[in-house]
C-alpha cells in the first residue's frame, strides 16, 4: 500500500461516496417513488404496488414488444456477426480492415443522423415502416459493432490457425470445423456480446424514437411518455421496471467481465468496458 | 456452379472468382475456409451495412442539395446564426462533461484499485450501474436529483428555505451527461491502473519526488490510455446525445436537439439531414484521429449504450 490512511485516504474516499451517492440517490429516490401512493406527502403516505400495476396496464405491450425486439437483434446479429468476427480475424488486411471501420461507424455517428436516413430511405416503404422490422433494423445496425468486436476479441486471443488445422487434419470438412472447434470455443465472446446486445437493445432510445409509430412504442420510448404525460409515480414505477429488467443484465456483463479478465489476456480496450 | 459447390462441401477448390476472392481475403491458409466461404460468411453483414447504413447515408447527403439554398446547404452549420451558436454550445458541454468526468473519476478509480477497505466492490459496483441506462432514464434521474421534487430542492429547501431547482436546463444536461460518462470513465481508468506499476512510483519517491510530481510525472502518464479513451468516447457520446436533453427540455439547443426539431416540427428535412452529415462527421472524425494519434483507444465499441 503506498497511501496511509491520513487525510488524503479520507478525502479521496470522501469524495467517490459524494459520486456514488450522486449515482444512487436518483436512483432509489425513483424506485421508492414508484411504490409510494403520493410522492408529493411522501412515504409517510404509505407504500402501494398501485402504480406498478397501473404501468403494466398502459404498457405492457411495449414492454413485451421491446423484449421481442431484442431477442429477434439478438438473433440477427449472432447470424450475420460470428461469422463476421471470424473473417475479419481470420483474414485481416486492407479490405477487412476498412470494412470494420465501415461495421463501426453507425456506433460513432449519433442516432439521430442514421434515424434521420433509414426515415429518407425507407419511410416511403409503408408496411415495412409501420412494423416492428424497422426499429429492428436499427437496432440491428447499432448492435451489430459490439457482437463483432466482442467475438473477434475472443477469436483473436485463441490459436485459431492451429485449432483448425488440426481438425482439418482428422477430415473434418469447413462447416463441422466451424461449428464443431470455432464456435465452441468462441462462446465467452459470443455469450459476453449477447449479453451487451440485448441490454443495447432494450435501452436504445435515440433510434427508436425517430423510427417508431404509435403501434410500435418500445420500453424507452413508452417511457419518455410517461415522464412528459403522466404523474410523477407513474414515471417511476415504469423505471423500477425498467431496473428490474436490466440490473441483472448489467450484473451478469460486469461477472462476465470480470471473470473474462481473470486469466491475463490480450490487451483490449473495448473489453474493459463490456 | 463450382462456387455453390465449393460452399456445399466446404473445400477450397479452385472456382471462376477464384482470383478475384484470392485477392480480397488474401491468399488461403490450410484450415480456413476457401474464398468463396468466406465471402459467404461475410454475406449478412455485408448486406446489412450495404442496405440499411451506406445507401441511406448515400440518399441523405443528396437530399441536403433540395435544401433551400441548394448545395449551400451543407454549409449551414457554419453560416447560420443559430445552428453555429448551437455547434458551440454542444461542442464547450461535452468539452466541459469529459474534463469533469476525467478528473473526478480518474480520482476516485485510482483511489479505488490502490486501496482495500470494506464496502470497496459494492462502491465500484454502484459506480458502475448506470452503464447502459438509456438518455432518456439518465433525463429522469436528473429530474429526480435537481427538479422540482429533487433530493437537491428539498434539501435546500430544508437548510436555506430555498429550492434549488436546475434540471430544466443545460445545468441540468450537465449533470446528466456525467451522470452517463462516469461509469464507463471509472472502468476506464481502473483497467489501466491495475496495470501501473508501484515500484516506479516508489523510485520517484525514494529520489525524494514531491507527490505532485509523482502524479504528473509517474501516475498520470500511466493512466493515460485510459484517460484518453474513455475521453474520447465521452465527449463523442455527449455530442450526439438525445434522450436526455429530450426528457429534461426542448428548448435546451444543443446540437440534437435542434436537428430533431428542424425535422419534426419544421419539417425542414434538408437541413435536418445536412445537420446531421455535419454532427456525424465531426464525431466520426474527432474519434478516428484519436485513434489514430493515440493507437488503437478511440474504440467506439467501447462506448455503450448511448
Amino acid at each position: 500500500m503506498i497511501m496511509g490512511r491520513d487525510w488524503k485516504f479520507y478525502a479521496q474516499l470522501g469524495l467517490t461516496i459524494v459520486l456514488c451517492l450522486f449515482i444512487m440517490i436518483p436512483v432509489v429516490m425513483s424506485a421508492l417513488a414508484g411504490v409510494t401512493v403520493n410522492v408529493f406527502k411522501g412515504l409517510s403516505s404509505g407504500l402501494t404496488l398501485r402504480w406498478i400495476f397501473e404501468v403494466w396496464d398502459l404498457y405492457a405491450a411495449s414492454i413485451v414488444r421491446s423484449l421481442g425486439i431484442s431477442i429477434a437483434c439478438l438473433l440477427v446479429t449472432l447470424v450475420a456477426g460470428v461469422p463476421l468476427a471470424y473473417v475479419l480475424v481470420r483474414r485481416p488486411g486492407r479490405l477487412t480492415r476498412l470494412f470494420e471501420e465501415l461495421l463501426t461507424l453507425p456506433v460513432a455517428i449519433p442516432g439521430l443522423a442514421l434515424a434521420l436516413a433509414l426515415l429518407i430511405t425507407y419511410g416511403g416503404f409503408g408496411q415495412y415502416r409501420m412494423s416492428w422490422l424497422f426499429i429492428l433494423t436499427g437496432h440491428v445496425l447499432f448492435t451489430l459493432p459490439f457482437m463483432v468486436r466482442s467475438v473477434a476479441a475472443v477469436m483473436a486471443a485463441m490459436d485459431m490457425k492451429t485449432l483448425e488445422e488440426g481438425a482439418a487434419s482428422l477430415g473434418a470438412g469447413f462447416w463441422r470445423r466451424f461449428f464443431g472447434v470455432i464456435v465452441p470455443n468462441a462462446k465467452p465472446g459470443i455469450l459476453a456480446g449477447a449479453l451487451m446486445v440485448v441490454t443495447l437493445s432494450i435501452g436504445e432510445f435515440n433510434l427508436t424514437w425517430m423510427l417508431h409509430t404509435p403501434l410500435t412504442k418500445t420500453l424507452p420510448v413508452g417511457l419518455a411518455d410517461a415522464y412528459a404525460s403522466m404523474r410523477l409515480e407513474i414515471g417511476s414505477a415504469y423505471t423500477l421496471i425498467f431496473f428490474v429488467l436490466i440490473v441483472p443484465l448489467l450484473i451478469a456483463m460486469q461477472a462476465f467481465a470480470d471473470t473474462a479478465k481473470r486469466p491475463p489476456k490480450r490487451d483490449d480496450t473495448a473489453e474493459d468496458t463490456i | 456452379m463450382s462456387l455453390m459447390q465449393n460452399i456445399k462441401e466446404g473445400r477450397s477448390r479452385p472456382s471462376f472468382l477464384s482470383p478475384v476472392l484470392a485477392r480480397v481475403f488474401g491468399q488461403a491458409t490450410p484450415g480456413a475456409g476457401s474464398p468463396a466461404i468466406l465471402l459467404l460468411l461475410i454475406t449478412p453483414g455485408l448486406v446489412i451495412v450495404a442496405a440499411f447504413f451506406l445507401i441511406p447515408m448515400a440518399l441523405v447527403a443528396m437530399r441536403v442539395a433540395d435544401g433551400p439554398d441548394g448545395w449551400a446547404t451543407y454549409f449551414v452549420i457554419l453560416t447560420n446564426g443559430r445552428y453555429f451558436a448551437s455547434l458551440v454550445q454542444t461542442l464547450v458541454m461535452s468539452a466541459g462533461v469529459t474534463f469533469c468526468a476525467l478528473v473526478l473519476c480518474g480520482i476516485c478509480g485510482l483511489f479505488l484499485v490502490r486501496n482495500r477497505f470494506a464496502g470497496r466492490n459494492m462502491i465500484t459496483a454502484l459506480l458502475t450501474l448506470p452503464l447502459s441506462f438509456p438518455g432518456t432514464v439518465v433525463g429522469f434521474m436528473v429530474i429526480m436529483l435537481a427538479g422540482r421534487q429533487g433530493a437537491i430542492g428539498s434539501m435546500t429547501n430544508a437548510l436555506f428555505d430555498e429550492k434549488l431547482v436546475f434540471a430544466y436546463n443545460i445545468s441540468g444536461l450537465f449533470i446528466g451527461y456525467l451522470y452517463f460518462s462516469i461509469p464507463r470513465v471509472i472502468l476506464a481508468v481502473m483497467a489501466s491502473a491495475q496495470k501501473l506499476d508501484p515500484q516506479l512510483e516508489e523510485a520517484a519517491r525514494s529520489l525524494g519526488a514531491p507527490t505532485w510530481r509523482v502524479v504528473k510525472d509517474v501516475i498520470l502518464p500511466g493512466l493515460m490510455p485510459g484517460l484518453i479513451s474513455s475521453g474520447a468516447i465521452c465527449f463523442a457520446t455527449a455530442m450526439g446525445a438525445f434522450g436526455t436533453a429530450f426528457t429534461l427540455a426542448t428548448d435546451i439547443d444543443v446540437l440534437p436537439m435542434v436537428i430533431y426539431t428542424e425535422f419534426t416540427r419544421n419539417a425542414n428535412v434538408a437541413v435536418a439531414a445536412s445537420l446531421s452529415i455535419a454532427l456525424g462527421a465531426m464525431t466520426w472524425a474527432f474519434l478516428a484521429s484519436v485513434r489514430y494519434f493515440a493507437g488503437n483507444s478511440g474504440d467506439v465499441a467501447a462506448r455503450g449504450g448511448a
